[in-house]
């Protein structure tokens, strides 16, 4: 699919060197962002790992043909999209430069062909949206296809648009499609299956080197959701039930300010309406002044910490599953 | 020779090509660079049907080829891989093209002359590059890179890429010599064996990439490699040598010089 540069005019390579630059520059920029002085080495030696191994022939099944590994969906899954990319543009260099395959002029066109849908579109359009709920080896057979196979017909695509742009060639658009496209599906499929058949090792072997796997390890590394949901329950539990233990035997703030101005910590106010309130409080407070009715004890404190911090927790729960049906009952309305 | 042993020799020989002392190797590999470009931009800027026009920049490749002392015999084995796909697009060129432009006193098929000169370019850009490479090392071409302002990041993977290529592609000359000499009279990698086969590798790579990490560092690797000996300065030499070989493509691309000389002689 490499383009030479006969087949590009000037300003349709021009174009495609800014688009590609316009790639290029925002993948270094993130790369610098991640600020890992390894991964220039790694992309280093990974570029040269996928040119050399495009040289080995796969047999594929039931033919007499062969076939190769796709660079940029395998970079993608191992580098994550950006460092992929720039090291595609590193393998394509080569191959112009050394190999002849693939002009200077049409690399801005080659690299946006291969190196961008391989790794953008592969990456974060196919691969880790599929990733995201975790990996497995199903799922990486599915997507190193079909990520090879749709990054290829695009690829097939821009390659057919920027030769018919350039206007070397007299070929009818359909007829130049219709004889791109079933071949790039037939390659697309090869490359998928040999990609994946070595993602799917690496997965085996060395699963946090895969790009989006080693996100969902460093989560799994910290805690599940059910696990979180123990801990804070029992962290809540402590805090509510032992620490309550040491709570403060002062009047807090507002109860010392009032002790400063009356003598005491409560205000006695006088008056039916005040008689009447204390009166409902008191016959409905599971546990006044957080121990149990008419205890003092120890274990009374200790009790009301732990249910009270079971309360607040329901009260929040409660309250948030309100809110939340209301919005829902509210939103078709609303689009209504 | 295999694939691999075959990139193995093309990667050497052009090193020893652009490792000699000759005189082109020493200009500077900023002009070369430019040149390259310009020469490529200027010969796929000529209209699909201006043959003539087009032949005028053959100077370019001829002169170098033969200032440089280059073996022209070689050059042509470059082109196996960009010719099949310029020519397949080409071919249907007469098929689809019926127009007929007068060429002198003779009707001559427009689809033919679009032909030649799309596979003339193909021919000419391929020499273009060949000339560039082998007059001018790797490590000189990301010196042009660097002055050009591209990206320290980009050059140095591109660098650290072409380095660790002729090692990878021994190991993969071997693993697939061992692998064929156990599995005789079979054309590639079976299916059964094609994820462990190069997943080795890759694993191996990897791991190959923290050690070279970690002998960097040792060396005192700060984030830009010293990509030629010294920073070379243009020459006036240079210059000039930038100056006639604009100035030879401005005059070809504007005028038919060929027509003009021929027309002089005849």
């Amino acid at each position: 699919m490499h383009m030479a540069d006969a087949l590009v005019v000037p300003a349709v390579a021009g174009t495609m060197y800014a688009c590609s630059a316009v790639a290029a520059g925002y993948s270094v920029r993130k790369v610098r962002q991640e600020n890992d002085p390894k991964k220039i080495p790694v992309m280093g030696v990974m570029g040269a790992f996928v040119f050399a191994t495009q040289m080995i022939n796969f047999t594929i099944p039931g033919t007499g043909s062969s076939g190769h590994l796709c660079g940029g969906m395998l970079l993608s899954a191992l580098l994550g999209p950006y460092a992929g990319f720039l090291t595609m543009i590193g393998v394509l260099l080569i191959q112009c430069f050394l190999f002849a395959d693939g002009g200077i002029l049409a690399l801005g066109c080659n690299i946006w062909n291969m190196a961008f849908y391989g790794c953008f579109v592969g990456a974060l359009l196919i691969w880790k949206p599929m990733m995201r709920r975790g990996m497995s080896k199903a799922k990486i057979i599915a997507a190193s296809i079909l990520g090879c196979v749709l990054t290829l017909q695009m690829g097939a695509f821009s390659v057919t648009l920027e030769t018919l742009a350039s206007g070397v060639t007299e070929l009818p658009f359909g007829t130049f499609v219709a004889t791109m496209q079933p071949i790039h599906l037939a390659i697309g499929l090869v490359e998928g299956l040999i990609t994946a058949a070595v993602l799917v090792f690496v997965y085996e072997a060395r699963p946090e080197l895969l790009y989006a796997n080693a996100q969902e390890s460093a989560q799994r590394a910290r805690f599940s959701f059910k696990k979180t949901i123990a801990i804070l329950a029992a962290a809540a539990a402590f805090i509510g039930g032992v620490l309550s233990l040491a709570a403060s035997a002062y009047p807090d703030g507002l109860e010392w300010s009032i002790e400063r101005l009356t003598g005491a910590t409560e205000i006695d106010a006088a008056g039916t309406a005040y008689e009447t309130a204390e009166a409902i409080q008191e016959t409905t407070s599971l546990l006044p002044d957080y121990a149990f009715k008419n205890s003092d004890t120890l274990l009374g404190t200790t009790f009301s910490g732990i249910v009270g911090a079971m309360v607040v927790a329901g009260v929040c729960v409660a309250a948030c599953l309100i809110f939340k049906f209301f919005k829902n009952r509210k939103k078709p309305e609303g689009i209504a | 020779m295999s694939k691999t042993d075959h990139a193995i020799h093309q990667i050497n020989q052009l090193n020893t090509l652009a490792g000699r002392n000759q005189w082109m190797n020493q200009i500077h590999p900023l002009v070369k660079f430019v040149l390259t470009i310009v020469y490529i931009v200027t010969t796929v800027s000529f209209p699909k049907y201006d043959v003539i026009g087009l032949l005028g920049m053959m100077v370019y490749p001829l002169a170098l080829f033969m200032l440089a002392d280059l073996s022209f015999r070689d050059s042509l084995h470059r082109l196996r891989i960009v010719l099949p796909l310029v020519c397949l697009i080409g071919v249907l060129n007469p098929l689809f093209d019926h127009n007929v432009i007068m060429v002198g006193q003779t009707q001559v098929s427009a689809g033919l002359l679009s032909m030649v000169t799309l596979i003339l370019k193909g021919i000419f850009c391929v020499f273009a590059s060949y000339l560039l490479i082998a007059t001018t090392t790797i490590e000189k071409i990301c010196y042009a890179l660097r002055l050009l302002h591209v990206p320290k990041i980009m050059v140095n993977q591109f660098l650290l890429t072409y380095r660790y290529i002729t090692l990878l592609l021994a190991e993969v000359s071997r693993i697939t010599q061992a692998y064929s000499l156990r599995a005789p009279k079979q054309k590639g990698i079976h299916f059964k064996v094609w994820g462990s086969l190069v997943g080795q590798l890759l694993l191996r790579s990897i791991d190959r990439a923290d050690t070279v990490y970690e002998s960097m560092q040792l060396r005192g690797f700060c984030g830009e490699f010293q990509y030629v000996g010294e920073k070379s300065r243009m020459k006036a030499g240079d210059v000039l040598f930038l100056l006639v070989w604009l100035a030879v493509f401005v005059l070809f691309r504007t005028y038919p010089v060929l027509l003009l000389v021929g027309n002089l002689m005849t």
